[in-house]
């Protein structure tokens, strides 16, 4: 199983593969599988991620993620609806105007309520955490690479619009670090108006300065006219919109609604249409990631965490949810956590890291 | 291969033209190096090359520009992409991707080469520039030198016949230059490439020259020619070519092997001159670092430095990209809390104070001068650093007069040349009267003329009992400057001593003439020139 090629897996397969473990995430408020969702997960990030500065960004959106929670049961015991049951404690209440029916401050906080609560902010942390994952094992410039051809231009400035973000971060302090070195305030309001102009000025001269090493080296020589590039990229670009529409419709209702199918049908027409109008374009790809057998099997993987949440919910729908009324532990629904354990399989098929290859040897030995 | 007949362009809104009537040929697979003050049109000449200008920059140009049997009138940048490679003076906004590999790649992917091609090439690239082992890593992660040799490289992977280069060594150690110029070499020698490459800072790439385009103040004339010819009598010359003419060699030698074979001769006038010492002994303390340690994230940037500072001296900051210098200069100026250890300026800890107390103590001036300014004009500027200080009014303004004669009050700030725009951040930053001034690589641009004024104005400002620390990579303006050179390697303080011992003793940071005339401990050509007539600097001291 294991892979002798130096060459990552395709970042689609990684995307997919995370993607699959959001959809089970999406799907369940059990605390037993959100748990075990986020060990696979964080144990897959750390055999097989590499090396690059992004492989960071799990641990970033893992601070996020608890982030969330935090803010999640915050809100809900100050502010949130009084569900009834066990109560824990009271806060004192503040009465509101009739108008602002819905919203109370303070009063009673039962346990359903905190728990309910914590259930709902773990759910949002775990989809985050897939997220990162997806972006520390193939990063979103990798992913931007493979779009189809028609699609190359938007692809294009979706990049530099990433890699743009943190230098606006590095250029804002460069010249709140000016300001100071003249006297000026860096902090409050007056601080915050003198920056606006000298960060959009360097944004402009560097942007300027992208161009022109970018048409230095032939961006956009192409001889296709730009009536049929700008009708491939139409073409495709809908053909994306439509297939997400299609599969969050049969996604978000669970069942395969006739509608949601017919759209994903026909979405996905246009984008193979889209892609082979616009292969006949002159570029050519260095490169380019393969899709191989691993790739398969990490897509395999993801997608088996989701038949077995799916499955334990069509048997028993509250084996995915936190038991409330009365409160209990939650149930354990075997197909879902072993279909979740299986999608921990990437860890075996693509360890990049030291740490997962040495890991991986004491278990052999 | 590279040839302009008759060329004249005009930027839109510009009365004078940058380029006046220059006819130049570059043969095939020559290093041609383009001279001249700053402002005297050399980008402008360089982005002409592969039709940058005026495709993209706009404007007017007359006469013909052709680069290998094209002229850029018929063909865009994009379309002689295959024919000529550019690399601009930043080249960190240039780069597209994010990994080495892929940006090698970017130029072949936009040209359509088959992929068993362009993977030969990306090899072939990876040897040459000697990148290989950094194929998979983020550009982010990059030192700088190992950045310019991706640029460069991204610019060759199309396999371009010519190759464009605006300052590649300007912001790079004496180290990391070094390699990139022997990257260059070898694309000249191994496959002939014609290279033409715009530069300030000679020393090192003079030798490499077959051809050399002067370009005379202001688009003016031009003059073509081969090195020995052109420096036996160009204003802008480094030092070992000043030296030359001082000595009488002719020809003139333009490397420092060259030059060593003369040196016996000059040695031996020198014996019994004595090296002129340091005339004023530093005065009391005026700031100092004590156990300061500081991390980026899990990068040490500095590890337990103590250091102090003296009225009176010009202390040189050394050291290779990264190994520290800018952080102490921010821990000084106050702009970074020291996270171990303290920092003190006449005994206040810099970044305890407010904004406006902090300039009257210690002024830095940033690596980017411009950064410090953002009003509409100089006037403007002078007038809000006046009122900003609590300055009388016209003090900046009359600082600025004394620094570099003849700005005028309405010119926009962008405007000005390099060297323009460090006067005058020089006056906002001296004007509240700081007794420690900090400078970081300010001599990113300027030319030798520009180079000799700042020197002078620094070793004023020692004298009237200022303590001035300059973070540089330019060894010859420390040989000239400074009186004593602290070295930084990752962090930690590697040498601190008088300027003469260290630069005379290290392998990379001796100045030309401490290398041409070594065992003799001499800097700079002026120093010579004083000993041979009789009279050095220590010598007046004494009497």
């Amino acid at each position: 199983m294991l892979r002798a090629r130096q060459q990552p897996l395709h970042p689609i397969a990684w995307w997919s593969w995370a993607g699959s473990l959001a959809i089970a995430a999406s799907r369940t408020t059990n605390l037993l599988l959100l748990g075990l969702i986020l060990a696979v997960v964080a144990w897959v990030v750390t055999t097989s991620r590499g090396s690059s500065p992004w492989a960071r960004s799990f641990g970033a959106l893992l601070r996020l993620g608890l982030f969330v929670v935090v803010i999640r049961l915050l809100i809900q015991v100050l502010f949130g609806d009084r569900v009834p049951g066990d109560t824990w404690f009271v806060l004192p209440s503040v009465p509101l105007p009739h108008w602002a029916a819905g919203v109370t401050i303070g009063g009673a906080v039962t346990a359903q309520a905190v728990i309910g609560a914590l259930c709902q902010g773990a759910q949002i942390a775990v989809i985050l955490a897939c997220f990162g994952a997806a972006n520390s094992l193939a990063s979103s410039f990798r992913l931007l690479r493979c779009v189809p051809a028609g699609l190359y231009e938007v692809a294009v400035a979706v990049t530099v619009a990433i890699s743009f973000t943190p230098q606006v971060v590095l250029s804002i302090a460069r010249v709140r670090d000016a300001r100071r070195l003249r006297g000026r305030a860096t902090t409050g309001l007056r601080g915050w108006r003198g920056l606006a102009v000298p960060v959009l000025d360097g944004a402009l001269e560097r942007s300027v300065a992208l161009a022109a090493s970018m048409d230095a080296r032939g961006f956009g020589r192409r001889p296709t006219s730009p009536r049929r590039r700008r009708l491939t990229a139409g073409a495709t670009l809908g053909g994306l919109v439509g297939l997400g529409t299609g599969l969050f419709e049969v996604l978000d209702s669970g069942s395969a609604s006739g509608v949601g199918l017919a759209v994903i049908v026909f979405g996905g027409a246009l984008v193979i249409g889209g892609m082979a109008a616009s292969s006949h374009g002159s570029r050519s790809r260095y490169r380019p990631d393969r899709w191989l057998g691993a790739e398969w099997a990490v897509l395999g993987a993801g997608l088996v965490a989701v038949a077995g949440v799916v499955a334990a919910g069509g048997s028993d729908p509250s084996a995915l949810t936190q038991p409330l009324y009365p409160l209990a532990l939650p149930a354990v629904p075997i197909s879902a956590l072993a279909g979740v354990l299986l999608a921990a399989l990437p860890s075996v098929i693509a360890p990049t890291s030291a740490l997962g290859r040495a890991r991986l040897q004491e278990a052999v030995a | 291969m590279i040839s302009f007949d008759r060329v004249t362009v005009t930027y839109p809104g510009a009365v004078v033209p940058a380029l006046a009537d220059v006819t130049l040929d570059i043969e095939e697979g020559h290093f041609a190096l383009a001279i001249g003050a700053t402002g005297s049109g050399k980008s402008t000449l360089l982005r002409c090359v592969n039709g940058l200008v005026p495709h993209f920059s706009g404007g007017r140009l007359s006469g013909t520009v052709s680069v290998d049997g094209r002229s850029t009138e018929k063909y865009r940048p994009r379309d002689l992409a295959d024919a000529v490679g550019y690399v601009g003076q930043d080249c960190d906004a240039t780069f597209v991707a994010d990994t080495v590999e892929d940006e090698l790649a970017y130029a072949m992917e936009n040209l359509g080469v088959d992929a068993a091609t362009m993977r030969r090439r990306v090899e072939d690239v990876l040897d040459t520039l000697n990148l290989h082992a950094l194929r998979q890593r983020a550009i982010t992660t990059l030192s700088g030198g190992q950045r310019q040799r991706v640029a460069i490289g991204a610019a060759f992977t199309a396999a371009p016949r010519s190759l464009v280069l605006d300052e590649p060594t300007s912001s790079l150690d004496p180290v990391s230059a070094e390699e990139v110029l022997a990257s260059l070499a070898r694309l000249v020698h191994d496959q002939g490439t014609t290279i033409l490459v715009a530069e300030h800072r000679l020393e090192r790439i003079a030798q490499f020259a077959d051809v050399v385009v002067a370009l005379g103040a202001s688009g003016g004339t031009v003059r073509t020619g081969a090195p020995a010819q052109i420096f036996a009598t160009a204003d802008l010359a480094p030092p070992v070519v000043r030296l030359a003419r001082m000595a009488g060699w002719f020809p003139v030698p333009l490397s420092v092997r060259d030059a060593r074979r003369r040196a016996p001769e000059l040695r031996h006038r020198l014996e019994g001159h004595p090296q002129p010492v340091p005339a004023v002994s530093p005065g009391d303390r005026v700031a100092g670092v004590k156990g300061l340690s500081a991390a980026y994230g899990p990068i040490p940037a500095l590890s337990d430095v103590t250091l102090a500072f003296h009225e009176g001296e010009v202390v040189a900051l050394m050291g290779r990209n990264g190994a520290g210098k800018s952080t102490l200069l921010h821990h000084l100026v106050g702009l970074r809390r020291p996270q171990r250890g303290s920092v003190e300026v006449l005994g206040h800890a810099p970044a305890a104070l407010s904004a406006p107390e902090a300039i009257r103590l210690v002024g830095l001036v940033p690596q980017d001068p411009g950064a410090l300014l953002c009003a509409q004009s100089v006037g403007a500027e002078c007038r809000d650093g006046d009122r900003e200080a609590g300055l009388a009014e016209g003090t900046t303004g009359a600082l600025l007069e004394s620094l570099v004669a003849g700005v005028s009050e309405d010119s926009h700030p962008k405007d000005l040349s390099e060297g323009q725009r460090l006067a005058l951040a020089l006056a906002v930053v001296l004007a509240p009267e700081p007794p420690l001034l900090l400078l970081d690589e300010p001599t990113r641009g300027l030319d030798y003329g520009a180079k000799e004024r700042l020197s002078g104005q620094l070793r004023q400002l020692a004298a009237r009992g200022r303590c001035v620390v300059v973070a540089t990579h330019d060894v010859e303006l420390v040989a000239e400057v400074a009186d004593r050179v602290i070295v930084l390697a990752d962090g930690e303080v590697i040498t601190d001593g008088p300027t003469r011992s260290v630069v005379c003793h290290s392998a990379g940071l001796a100045s030309q003439v401490a290398r041409i005339l070594a065992p003799a401990e001499w800097l700079t050509v002026e120093e010579i020139t004083r000993a041979l007539a009789g009279r050095t600097p220590g010598n007046e001291v004494a009497r």
